[in-house]
């Protein structure tokens, strides 16, 4: 990650065209970038226009488009993801989302859908409800955000970025992730101290080494054979005691389970 | 379209011809990132010019004293000094790395032998000294001439020291450290007209300081709200009225300028004035706030007006009118139907400068390919001029360039569509007196100058 704001995006030299950015009235367009595979292809066939904007001749107006508003969820994504965000472009972005998410669902008051806050194949959804997949998208990457940095306000399980997590119920509405960007940037002991060390995996260090299942997604290496062990170290544990007893076997061989 | 012959219009931008003077910086193709020159600015008696680039450098040239055996050149301008002014820092507490890019330059007005600027990156200001030796003493009496201590016992006469002349040295020195006042990044400072004290703003708040005194500063502007999750709105810039030690102005991500008056309660969170223009219903689309928010506001040397930019236009607004700008000057318009790339690409985030002349009859500004445009407020002329290798022939004249929107493209015109992004123009300069400009072009540094003499 680069500190400063990525151009790998950038049009190529001497154009202005993106990859299949540039829009044209009325025609069918595909999905063409690599980042947002697994979308389905959208036919624009209406025009989403602010009232009162006339159809223009020359230029393409706004468009209320899927793909502007992925678009934009992933410039906000990219934005969160730098170490420090330029608050600036993080409220452009987020204005301008705001925006795009007003004209493509004017008459909203739908009933919040849990879908998965990430934005591809979800463009259905999203057009339905407005600001539960707006806030649940920010509840996502607030998440993700807190999970990279360790500083999360809501100590919860946290799930690898790969499957989308799951919306919480207290999602901030809209802005949630720039709530991160309070502490995160303010005095280190507006928080208290407890959020620093909520990523440290302190399991090496509890005593309850065989502890049963609601640890097993931390599972250090110990826990493993330690769980495999139990019911077998009894057994051998018992032939071995049989053994002894019964005088065949001498006391040289090593005690414990190790092998 | 040429410009008008001469004439007696003394600092009009357009009725003068404008020829290259001097380019600096690398040839290369590739570019170092820490070579990007991130600011330009002119002293207040427009003798030194001063450039700090992303690598935390700062450069000041100086204009050498007019030749008298060629009387038909103006003085060029040499190196004079160069220091690292910001090095990259670790925030060790939030495991950030803090950029050495210099944000701004800003000089102090020059009071003794010594200059003094203040240059910012994101999050620290320093107050810089820039000092001439050129003589130098000789004939101490309890040290060598290479310095080393001499036996007390062995001196059996005393002399006077006396100076000698040298070569001329020019020191930087850091006098001041302005630290720890900034939670989010910095993106203007101004010296104030008391020449005592000055702003830094950021993205919310506004810290008055004194230049005196590096462990305290004064809140006299934030936006913050109290749950970030309410924010809409970040501060672009700010600057200091010329005149009016207690007039500062700021303005908006959204596209307004708020004036405030310090005068009239300490914290200048309510302004005294504030300037919008109402969005015209025809041209509204989703990234009209993006393009209405302001990249910089420039007050003009009257202080009666003040100037800013946005991503397609340069506005002048009169103080005492609030409603609209007195001006709207159109830097490239054809851009208008290209927003949708070029927010996807990033560049409607781009931040361009502007300028004003000495007389504040002209304004400049930059866009991409390495063009720039100045526009004369008198004869409501205006002209686009190319910063390029190609037309670096001692006081050639600079032809004007000409962008072609749209059908039939004409010869030595430019097609939108071939227009190089990477190549922008952010910031420019303008002499304080004379027709002498600073143009930024990622790397090089060129200068120009207007050809009657």
């Amino acid at each position: 990650m680069s500190r400063v704001a990525s151009r790998k995006d950038r049009v190529p030299r001497g154009s202005v065209k993106g990859p299949g950015m540039m829009l044209s009235k009325g025609l069918k367009r595909k999905r063409e970038e690599e980042e947002e595979e697994g979308k389905e292809a959208l036919a624009v066939d209406t025009w989403w226009l602010d009232p009162g904007h006339p159809a223009v001749a020359q230029a393409p107006p706004a468009v209320a488009s899927s793909s502007l508003f992925d678009l934009s969820v992933l410039k906000l994504h990219h934005s969160l993801r730098q170490s420090e965000p330029d608050l600036r472009h993080l409220v452009l972005v987020v204005n301008t989302l705001r925006r795009i998410q007003a004209s493509m669902a004017p008459t909203a008051a739908l009933p919040p859908v849990p879908s998965p806050p990430t934005a591809p194949g979800i463009a259905d959804n999203l057009l339905a409800s407005s600001d539960a997949a707006l806030s649940a998208s920010m509840a996502s990457l607030l998440e993700d955000l807190s999970h990279i940095e360790g500083l999360s306000q809501a100590p919860q399980p946290l799930v690898d970025e790969g499957p989308p997590g799951r919306p919480t119920g207290g999602a901030p509405p809209s802005l949630g992730a720039l709530d991160l960007l309070g502490p995160a940037t303010g005095c280190l002991l507006d928080d208290g101290l407890e959020g620093l060390f909520e990523d440290i995996d302190t399991s090496m260090y509890d005593s309850e080494l065989w502890a049963p299942a609601s640890e097993g997604h931390k599972s250090s290496p110990e826990d493993g054979p330690g769980k495999e062990e139990a019911p077998e170290l009894d057994e051998a544990e018992l032939d071995y005691l049989m053994d002894v007893l019964v005088g065949t076997q001498a006391l040289e061989r090593p005690s414990g389970p190790g092998r | 379209m040429a410009g008008a012959g001469g004439g007696g219009c003394p600092a009009g931008g357009n009725d003068l011809q404008w020829c290259f003077s001097q380019v600096k910086g690398a040839v290369d193709e590739d570019v170092a990132e820490a070579d990007v020159i991130s600011t330009v600015e002119f002293s207040h008696s427009g003798d030194l010019l001063a450039t700090g680039d992303k690598g935390g450098r700062v450069v000041i040239f100086q204009r050498e004293q007019e030749n008298k055996s060629r009387p038909h050149s103006r003085g060029e301008y040499n190196v004079y000094s160069t220091f690292q002014s910001h090095e990259p820092e670790f925030d060790y507490l939030k495991s950030l790395e803090i950029e050495e890019k210099i944000n701004k330059i800003r000089w102090l007005p020059q009071q003794g032998a010594a200059r003094f600027l203040l240059s910012t990156n994101d999050k620290t200001i320093k107050l810089w000294k820039i000092s001439e030796r050129d003589k130098r003493a000789e004939g101490y009496n309890l040290k060598d001439e290479d310095g080393r201590l001499r036996d007390p016992l062995r001196i059996t006469a005393l002399r006077v020291p006396i100076l000698k002349p040298m070569d001329l040295m020019v020191e930087a020195s850091p006098r001041r450290v302005f630290a720890n006042a900034h939670t989010y990044h910095i993106n203007s400072i101004s010296v104030n007209s008391d020449h005592e004290t000055y702003l830094s703003a950021d993205d919310l708040r506004i810290n008055l300081w004194h230049l005196e005194i590096t462990d305290r500063s004064f809140n006299i502007v934030d936006i913050k709200p109290a749950n970030m999750e309410e924010l809409t709105e970040v501060i672009t810039a700010a600057e200091f009225h010329p005149h009016q030690c207690n007039v500062l102005v700021y303005s908006s991500s959204k596209g307004t300028i708020r004036l405030c008056d310090m005068r009239s309660s300490a914290l200048c969170d309510r302004h005294s004035k504030f300037f919008e223009e109402p969005e015209d219903p025809s041209s509204r689309s989703f990234f009209s706030e993006i393009i209405s928010s302001v990249s910089d506001v420039k007050f003009s040397h009257s202080g009666r007006y003040m100037m800013t930019r946005d991503y397609l236009s340069v506005k002048v607004w009169d103080l005492n009118m609030e409603s609209r700008p007195v001006e709207t000057h159109q830097v490239h318009e054809y851009l208008r139907s290209k927003l949708c790339s070029l927010y996807e690409n990033d560049c409607i985030f781009d931040k361009f400068e502007c300028c004003w002349n000495g007389s504040d009859s002209a304004i400049m500004t930059g866009s991409y390919n390495n063009f720039f445009r100045m526009f004369d407020r008198t004869t409501w002329r205006d002209v686009t001029l190319e910063a390029s290798r190609e037309n670096s022939k001692p006081r050639a004249s600079l032809k004007p360039r000409r962008v072609c929107a749209g059908g039939k493209r004409k010869k030595d015109e430019v097609s939108v569509d071939s227009l190089d992004f990477s190549k922008k123009i952010l910031h420019t300069a303008w002499h304080p007196v004379e027709n002498i400009i600073a143009v930024a072009a990622t790397n090089n540094l060129y200068i120009f100058q207007d050809k009657a003499n």
